[in-house]
């Protein structure tokens, strides 16, 4: 029994050793938090007044994220639903369809994006703090985590703009080539740099909420199911001692 | 008419038993398969895993009709019907997670159950035909799973059936004309939807239910194997009863439930703490709806097929084709069903058996690990070489078991079974 368990044990360490670990740039810290209403009220105003004009979040209805995010109805209707009067309604953005012609794709629903790009919220976090100045892009800006992103800078006059940093690397053939690794400010925006940092964390917390909006209630039922399965564990292994008793 | 005699009913009593005992062998089923089948006294942790695969078969059965009621396997719908589960269906997103999760628990269970067999040899005379049933279950579980995963509908969904179905395209002459008859269309489209829901809900389903009654009955035909790997029918009491077997009711019953509750503990954990699991049991690009135009940057199956998948990748193209590594792919699932004949080992259990077969376990062990790591891996670095080697060690662990299984040092086999849990 315990051989069979380093059997394993071995080849769960080979696996390990195995999986090296792959390069590019590390992605920021989100440091968000989907149980602070706050911060996801917030997060939804910022996203309505900033992303929502071109990007939909079909699959979450306002009055879903009314209720989880303790908005009152009046509020809803006069601040945040923009594109339609029923709050049942998935939010919608004000893209007519021809605007892929704008960015050379139409942007993208963000019902899910926290869950289908690796890295999840810290993506998307790093994402909003990583544009640059780069004139060869169409709208002027590249980004650190996402290159060629056809996003332009929505957010450049809070942010102000940032340049990118350059060092010299190895180029696999002996030489050295330049190489991108950061960025850092050019132009200030009208945000200080620690605002603007807690005004996207807004905007990443909402979208980690709005991908699975069941998930804080998820993980708090989820304590009470382990607790039970716990008790029930401890009495299912005293029943079975009870009956083992005359196995000899 | 004259009533049959009583006699031929020898269990039945009074009352609604009495009446259904005299229709039905329900009192002596119960007997024969259950609170009088005779099992080892001695099996240990990795016993368990046998009655865990019911209980997830069991799971997905169940929350796999509640989400069929409100799934739409349609390619224009499917993705929003998933969404519309997750967020409206009342409990749906914990039906739906419990499948999902469900779906990688039956492959670490049934991977579990397998590696059990190869400690104790569990496959061994007499129970050659109970392991290819066990075989059969886990060819159907791969189908089963595989077409599950493509009803999402994400783009990993669609790329991963992309991938997979082309692979019977590498076949020579019937390739092409056999890839378009398992799409139904020139791509992988709403008609493959379709036919894989019938088959993922209905056909494989039903198939592996039968196929689980057949390796029950065959495993309650020539009784459970054991740790010790010794045959408990050799000693016997007055009534025919094994000196070391127990009735598996209570004893098993009640010790299985222990098993169980400490399973639905790390289920449970997953489930509501972790449900995609770091991207191995839900990947993020499945989170994006397919699309045709958009290939995901790195396709790879499901970690449960992966070791199987990097064996495919080891083989480089030859003589202008890939049927190769379909070929070592397809073998290193069929090789498993030729185990029983490939061991001639004089003992069954690993604990009686001597260093050769150990180091060869260890060694099938990690490659079978490493591959499932390479296969999750884009194909650079070390890992095409890697794959290469455990491929290699992979086979080797089956095809080289009639020499090294009958060289090895042998420990004398007690009499009687050791110890009890």
């Amino acid at each position: 029994m315990l051989k069979s368990w380093i059997l394993v044990g071995v080849g769960l360490l080979a696996a390990g050793s195995a999986a090296a670990q792959e390069g590019g740039i590390a992605l920021l810290k989100a440091d968000t938090d989907i149980t602070n209403t706050d911060s996801l009220q917030r997060g939804a105003r910022n996203f309505m007044n900033y992303c929502s004009g071109c990007h939909s979040m079909k699959y979450l209805r306002y009055n879903r994220m009314a209720a989880d995010l303790k908005i009152p109805e009046a509020e809803l209707q006069k601040n945040l639903m923009f594109t339609t009067d029923k709050s049942f309604d998935g939010i919608n953005s004000a893209m007519p369809a021809d605007a892929s012609t704008w960015f050379g794709k139409l942007p993208p629903d963000l019902s899910l994006i926290a869950r289908a790009r690796e890295g999840g919220a810290d993506y998307i976090y790093s994402y909003l703090k990583g544009f640059y100045v780069d004139k060869s892009r169409p709208w002027g800006v590249n980004n650190l985590y996402l290159q060629a992103s056809a996003m332009p800078h929505v957010l450049w006059q809070l942010q102000g703009l940032q340049k990118p940093v350059f060092k010299p690397g190895p180029n696999g053939t002996g030489g050295t080539q330049v190489e991108l690794v950061g960025v850092e400010p050019m132009t200030p925006g009208t945000m200080k740099p620690e605002e603007y940092d807690q005004f996207v964390r807004d905007i990443t917390n909402f979208l980690d909420y709005a991908a699975e909006p069941i998930k804080a209630k998820r993980q708090s039922m989820g304590i009470f199911v382990i607790l039970f399965l716990l008790v029930f564990f401890v009495f299912a292994y005293l029943l079975k001692k009870e009956y083992w008793k005359d196995v000899h | 008419m004259a009533a049959r005699p009583e006699s031929a009913h020898p269990a039945s009593g009074g009352g609604l038993l009495g009446w259904i005992d005299q229709r039905f062998p329900l009192s002596q089923l119960w007997k024969s398969q259950v609170s009088e089948y005779y099992a080892p006294k001695n099996f240990n942790f990795w016993y368990y895993f046998g009655v865990l695969s019911l209980v997830v078969l069991a799971n997905q059965l169940v929350t796999g009709i509640f989400l069929t009621m409100n799934y739409k396997p349609s390619s224009a719908e499917a993705f929003a019907s998933i969404e519309y589960i997750m967020r409206d269906v009342d409990w749906g997103w914990l039906i739906r997670y419990m499948h999902s999760t469900g779906a990688s628990a039956f492959f670490i269970v049934i991977y579990l159950h397998m590696f059990r067999a190869l400690l104790y040899g569990s496959h061994r005379k007499p129970r050659e035909l109970l392991w290819i049933f066990g075989c059969l279950i886990f060819l159907l579980l791969m189908a089963e799973a595989f077409m599950g995963y493509v009803l999402p509908w994400g783009n990993m969904s669609y790329w991963g059936a992309q991938v997979i179905v082309s692979l019977f395209g590498s076949l020579p002459w019937i390739g092409a004309s056999l890839v378009e008859w398992i799409r139904g269309d020139y791509y992988i489209a709403d008609a493959t939807l379709n036919r894989f829901f019938a088959l993922h809900v209905a056909a494989l389903p039903l198939a592996l239910v039968f196929l689980v009654i057949a390796h029950l009955m065959a495993l309650h035909e020539v009784g459970s194997n054991n740790p010790d790997g010794i045959d408990i029918h050799d000693h016997e009491d007055a009534k025919g009863h094994p000196l070391d077997g127990i009735p598996f009711h209570p004893y098993y019953t009640v010790k299985d439930m222990v098993g169980i509750a400490g399973f639905l503990l790390l289920f449970s954990a997953v489930i509501f703490f972790a449900p995609s699991f770091g991207g191995l049991f839900l990947e993020s690009p499945n989170f994006d709806p397919a699309n045709p135009l958009q290939t995901p940057p790195h396709i790879a199956p499901v970690w449960y097929f992966t070791p199987f998948y990097a064996m495919l990748r080891a083989v480089p193209s030859f003589a202008g084709t890939q049927v190769w590594g379909v070929m070592v792919m397809g073998a290193s699932v069929l090789i498993i069903f030729f185990l029983p004949w490939l061991d001639r080992s004089p003992v069954r259990s690993i604990r009686y058996r001597g260093p050769i077969y150990k180091i060869m376990l260890a060694i099938f062990v990690v490659s079978f690990v490493v591959l499932a790591v390479c296969g999750l891996k884009p194909p650079a670095g070390i890992y095409p070489m890697l794959g290469r080697v455990c491929t290699i060690t992979y086979f080797a662990f089956f095809l080289l078991m009639p020499w090294y299984s009958k060289l090895d040092s042998f420990k004398p086999v007690p009499e009687r079974v050791t110890g009890h849990a």
